[in-house]
């Protein structure tokens, strides 16, 4: 016999009420204003953007708002409100060669052409609590110097001209994209940057410091890290020719690891790749790390069950809203399958215990 | 259309399409009367990168932008595809991008474009030039043994 349940309505209109007058909070103090988040907790809106793969600072406040602080929520709601907006388009590929930098290093070339520019960093920080954060107070203006607002060129194309590290082979193939079709593995190198861009942030990093321990080991270099501005152009049909239709903030990673060389290859550097919305530079690195260990069929090296080398673990788990979805609604109503289970079990045990007794 | 009307054409729609909302509407407050040839719509644009910064192309994430097609009583048409989920700004943009292409153009490039162009350049050279400021100088320290 199956017997509907309903109710609840009550509680739950009452719990969200509830949850309002929670995310407000104490009203003796300021409520939040939008503009309040996306300035001064930008990197909380840069992960929201990056992981809600959503480039639109405004909606990322209002998610961090309406999800209290809690970010995978936030990301949730972004990737709620995508699927409702019609797809206009793609733009045509950044050009990272051309952004305007705000940081700029290279762990393997000390003296290199551009420089290194170490932007508005944590790096060098004591980590120690600022306590006059604190008190409101006047911020000192940063520093200036002069410049020629030259583009900045890559380090891998100093290594490019002598053979040093693999070429990466160019073209202007339609990449796959996961929001069209359900991603099919083995899965192209495009797709994987794709689902690692908008993977958790945690989980890419564990997946990349896993590497670093000895588990799918790359012996990584940051050959280079960027952020800044880039312009976003876009072929418009109606006009025949591509306008600019905005610009955005983004971090790029270049990884130069270690290649013995294959069959086909001579020995080389070889390279990872991490592109990310937003001042995320963790992610960034973490990004190159995971492609690069994801690359071992490609260039011929040995599996060794890394977890990172497995493109399925690695794909199938980096998308924290649908690992949350999975995994939230086991605290949802089970009460039928429960009962079958309690059903079942209290069978076993009785059929073990009779058993038992049977053997006494 | 000429290339050289092309190029500035791209110019003042990615001028437009980059300035904020608010300033635009500050320096055109009043939009002309037109007809809606498409009207303003927010959509996704799937921004794509390139593997390695200059390889084959992948889908990034999706960006917010609104478009807006019209026509001006004059017989004008203009386009915008401005970032963002602003309506205005689209209407706006696309007014301005008919406009400019009409006579009334020189005049509306010195009232508006300039002014947006002046205010983005002098945004970008302060971002510059704090960067510049943390750019790390080498210098070699005398070491003990070569004395």
């Amino acid at each position: 016999m199956y017997v509907a349940v309903k109710g609840g309505e009550k509680a739950i209109d009452n719990a969200h009420a509830w949850l309002a007058e929670e995310r407000r909070g104490d009203v003796t103090v300021a409520e939040l204003s939008l503009p309040q988040i996306r300035e001064q907790l930008a990197l909380a809106v840069n992960r929201v953007m990056a992981e809600g793969s959503l480039y639109d600072p405004d909606l990322a406040a209002l998610a961090i708002k309406q999800a209290r602080g809690d970010l995978i929520e936030a990301i949730f709601l972004i990737r709620a409100y995508r699927t409702t907006l019609p797809r206009l388009g793609a733009s045509c590929p950044v050009d990272t060669a051309r952004m305007a930098v705000v940081r700029r290093i290279s762990a393997t070339f000390k003296d290199l052409p551009g420089g290194q520019v170490l932007g508005p960093t944590f790096d060098y920080t004591h980590r120690l609590l600022d306590f006059k954060l604190a008190a409101e107070g006047e911020v000192p203006a940063a520093a200036m110097a002069p410049t020629d607002l030259a583009d900045v060129p890559h380090v891998t194309e100093f290594l490019n001209r002598d053979g040093m590290i693999e070429v990466e082979p160019g073209g202007n193939a339609t990449p796959p994209d996961l929001t069209r079709e359900p991603m099919e593995l083995p899965a192209s190198r495009a797709l994987r940057l794709q689902a690692i861009a908008r993977g958790d942030e945690g989980f890419i990093l564990s997946m990349a410091y896993s590497t670093q321990r000895g588990y799918g080991r790359t012996h990584a270099f940051v050959g280079e890290l960027r952020i800044g501005t880039v312009a976003v152009e876009m072929d418009i049909p109606e006009l025949g020719f591509a306008v600019e239709i905005g610009e955005m903030e983004l971090t790029e990673c270049e990884t130069v690891n270690q290649f013995k060389g294959s069959k086909t290859e001579p020995p080389q550097f070889t390279r990872g790749y991490g592109l990310v919305f937003g001042q995320t530079e963790r992610k960034a690195i973490a990004m190159s790390l995971v492609d690069r260990a994801l690359r071992w069929a490609e260039l011929g090296e040995d599996f060794t069950g890394a977890p990172a080398q497995d493109e399925e673990f690695v794909l199938m788990h980096a998308d924290n809203v649908q690992a949350t979805g999975f995994l939230e609604h086991i605290k949802l109503p089970h009460y039928v399958d429960f009962q079958s289970e309690l059903e079942l079990v209290r069978r076993l045990r009785s059929e073990a215990l009779a058993a038992q007794e049977a053997a006494e | 259309m000429t290339t050289e009307t092309e190029t500035a054409r791209k110019g003042w729609m990615g001028l437009l399409a980059r300035s904020k909302p608010t300033r635009l509407a500050q320096l055109f407050p009043d939009l002309p009367a037109h007809d809606f040839l498409r009207a303003p719509e927010v959509g996704a644009v799937m921004v794509q990168g390139r593997i390695g910064g200059v390889g084959q192309p992948f889908n990034l994430g999706e960006m917010t932008v609104t478009r807006c097609a019209l026509r001006l009583a004059s017989g004008a048409t203009g386009h915008a595809y401005v970032q963002g989920r602003d309506k205005a700004h689209a209407v706006r943009a696309a007014a301005l991008d008919a406009l400019l292409q009409t006579e009334q153009g020189p005049e509306l490039q010195d009232s508006i474009l300039t002014p947006l162009r002046a205010e983005e350049t002098t945004r970008r050279a302060s971002r510059a030039a704090k960067a510049a400021a943390t750019r790390v100088e080498f210098f070699t320290l005398v070491r003990g043994e070569d004395q």
